[in-house]
């Protein structure tokens, strides 16, 4: 049988990610079309209604790992490892997140499995599965297929749809024996929230800063660009991480994902990683002194100048207008 | 305690990337660079070994590689390591990330480190995946995209970004962890450094020295295939403004935002 697993990744609160209900859909409908069956993983102790919840997203099976813990990766490739090998899944899937990255690569040395991350689709060729994985700064698209069962798949953030098509999942509870290595690391903290609670989804207009700000006090600059046009700030992981920032404005793998009316981009390259938080913004104007930068191939005005001279002079422009 | 940085060579950033047709594999001919990640890795073992929590005795850079990567690990070298390791093998050629994380796990597995650091990312495409791929095939515990490690009662302290915010995990050694570019700021090498890497022992490893068995690397131990390149769906070009009067540039940018009606 040709059953894909999912991980269905879970806060503290036993809400699943939209990523993992985007990832069990995609494997509902990959399932029908292979002809198997579509099953989640959960770990921790999750309620019975939660998790035959997800039978609504199409997962026939939610196998229940009750004492392996959420959040950290090892425990959760032994619980993996043991589903895959008691019920001979032929393929394990992986949403957009930095846990799917982590345990699909567990799970590949595990298993001496193939695995293809960053993946953006997924379809169906001679009976097998084969992904479409973006490379080189998705200036080609790799079709990659597997030469052995079970083959891991970690996609893109947001690459699978939320499909709501089943009704309510069998929940089987299994027993797993973690590795002697998998009680090493030991989550101390989940989920601080480091600087201000801000709110950057509803935002139709939002200016995202990045690491050519230059400093922290460039976000000045931001801010009032963003006050001319009643929008909000964002930012980009880098700079989230250096502090200039709080968590909560963040963009893409590891954010928010957006997609307003306008996203003016200053200062920011254009990673992958924040990419896929911004690509569906209506229009999206970058100013960047690099020519080089990865955001001018997907911008739809580029401006290839000092930030610093420009956005100041263009807040003057926008409330002058808007004054006129 | 002895740090092993596993590193690699990529093409540098300013080289326009291809895929050779023929093999299916990244052209690899044109100027290459440490990757950039990398450093961070080799500057978090520097500093963990100027720090003085715990002894390090030894930072070794590690690479899987062709001939070329010998650059590679002199920039290490000049970058704080006291000597390199360089796995070379026609056999390796063409591994996916599950042979090439077998591979790289068991030339690692011959220098018994307490400690191995590795850039998250290569600027070459493998994201985030091989150090949990060494690290079970290792059986240590690890972590990936960290950006702070504080060392206390023989332990690792990491913290890194997931899903739902920070996380602060504790980590024994030995333990595999995956940095991020947010973790510190190498330093440049000395000229001093620059001019001594060359001197520095590199051990050249062959396949059979560390182990591998030849039918698990390479191209017939890969179990995924590339099986066809295709350009990414046209998207309209933007327009691009080079910014030389910027009086001019803004009265552009707001007639673009103004026919957009987003002011």
């Amino acid at each position: 049988m040709a059953g894909i697993l999912v991980y269905a990744l879970h806060d503290d609160e036993g809400n699943f990610n939209k990523n993992s209900l985007g990832a069990i859909s995609e494997a509902a409908k990959l399932a029908g079309e292979v002809g198997g069956e579509a099953a989640a993983l959960v770990v921790g102790d999750v309620a019975d209604d939660a998790c035959a919840g997800l039978g609504k997203y199409g997962a026939a099976k939610v196998y229940r790992a009750k004492s392996v813990p959420e959040g950290l990766a090892q425990p959760i490739v032994d619980a993996m490892a043991k589903v895959i090998g008691d019920q001979g899944f032929s393929y394990a899937l992986f949403g957009g997140g930095l846990l799917g990255f982590e345990i699909g690569a567990g799970l590949t040395a595990r298993l001496n499995a193939g695995v293809t991350m960053e993946v953006t689709a997924v379809k169906v060729q001679d009976g097998g599965l084969v992904v479409e994985r973006p490379i080189l700064q998705d200036s080609e698209i790799a079709d990659v297929g597997y030469v052995s069962e079970p083959g891991i798949i970690i996609g893109r953030l947001n690459a699978f749809d939320i499909n709501e098509s089943g009704g309510s999942a069998e929940v089987v509870d299994v027993d797993v024996e973690l590795s002697e290595w998998s009680s090493k690391a030991k989550l101390v903290q989940r989920g601080e929230q480091r600087g201000a609670d801000v709110n950057i989804e509803d935002a139709d207009i939002l200016v995202g800063g990045g690491r050519g700000l230059g400093a922290k006090e460039g976000f000045e600059l931001c801010e009032q660009l963003a006050d001319s046009m009643g929008g909000a700030v964002a930012a980009t992981r880098a700079v989230v991480d250096a502090g200039w920032y709080p968590y909560a404005a963040q963009i893409g793998q590891t954010g928010k994902t957006v997609a307003p009316k306008l996203y003016l981009a200053a200062g920011v390259s254009g990673a992958i990683q924040h990419k896929v938080g911004m690509q569906n913004s209506e229009n999206i104007l970058a100013i960047n002194k690099d020519p080089n930068a990865p955001i001018f191939e997907f911008s739809d005005l580029g401006v290839v100048g000092d930030l610093h001279k420009i956005v100041p002079k263009l807040t003057e422009a926008i409330k002058a207008k808007k004054g006129g | 305690m002895k740090i092993c940085v596993l590193v690699k060579e990529v093409p540098d950033a300013a080289v326009q990337k291809r895929i050779d047709p023929n093999t299916m594999r990244l052209d690899r001919s044109g100027e290459k660079n440490l990757n950039p990640f990398d450093t961070h890795a080799l500057e978090a073992a520097m500093q963990i070994k100027e720090g003085g929590a715990i002894p390090v005795e030894e930072v070794v850079a590690v690479t899987m590689g062709p001939s070329s990567a010998v650059r590679a690990l002199h920039k290490a070298v000049a970058l704080g390591a006291d000597r390199s390791v360089h796995l070379a093998d026609d056999a390796l050629a063409g591994s996916d990330v599950c042979a090439t994380g077998y591979a790289l796990a068991k030339v690692l597995e011959s220098e018994s480190p307490d400690l191995v650091l590795l850039g998250q990312q290569s600027d070459d495409g493998e994201c985030y995946t091989i150090g949990a791929v060494v690290a079970d095939h290792l059986k240590m515990p690890s972590l990936t995209q960290v950006i702070q490690i504080d060392v206390a009662d023989g332990k690792l302290r990491c913290e890194r970004q997931a899903e739902y915010g920070y996380d602060t995990v504790e980590v024994e050694l030995p333990a595999v962890i995956s940095v991020g570019d947010a973790i510190n700021e190498p330093r440049y090498p000395s000229l001093k450094a620059i001019m001594g890497a060359k001197k520095k022992p590199l051990d050249s490893k062959a396949t059979g020295d560390v182990g591998i068995e030849a039918g698990s690397v390479g191209e017939g131990g890969s179990k995924t295939k590339v099986l066809a390149l295709n350009p990414p769906p046209a998207k309209e070009a933007g327009e691009i403004i080079e910014d030389e009067d910027t009086n001019e540039t803004v009265e552009k940018i707001v007639a673009w935002l103004d026919e957009r009606k987003l002011i």
